[in-house]
């Protein structure tokens, strides 16, 4: 299991599977929404906000 | 051997589950981020090393420019730049519905706070205001009656953008406590799930909670007709129930999240979805 430091609150995020740049993952720790930006090694930021047009 | 891209902002749970449908049926799958596309109107050509493009982008202007490039280029894709047109906005997908005698909603569109004022008393109360490109529930609104309607057409007029100025207007039903959300691949609903909330807004964005819905006959020709109304591929059709008139469909939706609903249906979607990808990069 891929571990990672959360660029928010230093705590540890777990992925279930092997992560993919640019997935989005939520720390469990501080709740912020993060996202991969890079694989090697595995170092997140903050995702980006919500915009209008954003949706289904 | 078959080559595809998924185009996205972001890997949400949505495009993890493509991507692993896609390796799971050893297609090889690019990952194109849409922040770092850059046109070239005279020159698409490189976008033809693809059989089809998935896209899945969460902005639906980016969707759009991309998917009118692609059509200009000759590349297949799910969805069509038409069904992402037909879809995207509110009024435009009524309209399909209406003209394809599909049971929904009776809507009404206006220009002016005037205009919406008297469409919205035609309508009576309540009734429902919605902008006509947005999701998520977003911006959506129950005009319980004449005072919030003269607010809410006030707060749009005023602070809005030119999409606030143009008030798609539409008949509440009174629904028992929950929607439908309907998958529809090709020609075949796959899954459906209800959403159900305390709440009058049942989307899953919105706390609305997944249990299984039965694809009944009626349900998949229901919702087999809407998606071909805007244009078929690969569409969620969110459906109300209405005591006298039965199912109605409300939306469509042309971006579908499914990470709520594969669990309750115990359906493959994303397995579903990749399916009909191939099957058009085949066809």
């Amino acid at each position: 299991m891929v571990t990672a430091e959360c660029s928010e609150c230093g705590g540890t995020v777990t992925f279930k599977s092997a992560p993919i740049l640019h997935e989005l993952i939520r720390c469990p720790e501080c709740g912020a929404e993060l996202e991969v930006i890079t694989l090697e090694p595995v170092a997140m930021a903050p995702a980006p906000t919500e915009e209008e047009d954003w949706g289904e | 051997m078959m080559k595809a891209a998924i185009i996205c902002s972001l890997v949400r749970p949505e495009e993890k589950m493509l991507i692993e449908a896609f390796a799971k049926r050893g297609a090889p799958c690019e990952v194109v981020d849409d922040r770092g596309i850059k046109f070239d109107l005279h020159a698409l050509e490189s976008w033809k090393q693809y059989d089809v493009v998935v896209e899945r982008c969460v902005s639906q202007s980016r969707a759009r420019y991309i998917l009118r490039a692609l059509k200009l280029a000759g590349i297949k894709t799910v969805n069509t730049f038409d069904v992402v047109e037909n879809c995207g906005d509110k009024f435009v997908t009524s309209q399909l519905l209406v003209q394809n005698h599909i049971p929904t909603p009776r809507t009404k569109l206006a220009f002016t706070p005037e205009s919406a004022l008297q469409a919205i008393e035609e309508m009576g109360y309540p009734c429902v205001l919605k902008p006509v490109v947005g999701s998520w529930g977003r911006m959506v609104t129950r005009i319980n009656d004449r005072d919030s309607a003269e607010g809410m057409l006030e707060l749009r007029d005023v602070l809005g953008n030119y999409e606030a100025h143009i008030y798609y207007i539409q008949e509440y039903i009174h629904k028992p406590s929950r929607d439908i959300r309907a998958f529809v691949a090709g020609d075949k609903t796959i899954a459906a799930i209800y959403r159900s909330s305390e709440h009058w807004i049942t989307n899953t964005a919105r706390g609305g909670k997944a249990a299984n819905c039965p694809v009944t006959p009626e349900l998949d020709a229901l919702c087999t007709a809407g998606a071909r109304a805007v244009g078929g591929g690969v569409v969620a059709v969110d459906v109300l129930e209405d005591a006298e008139r039965g199912l109605l469909i409300n939306e469509i939706n042309h971006t579908m999240e499914f990470r709520n609903s594969v669990a309750p249906t115990g359906v493959d979607i994303p397995g579903a979805i990749v399916d009909y990808a191939v099957k058009v990069a085949g066809g």
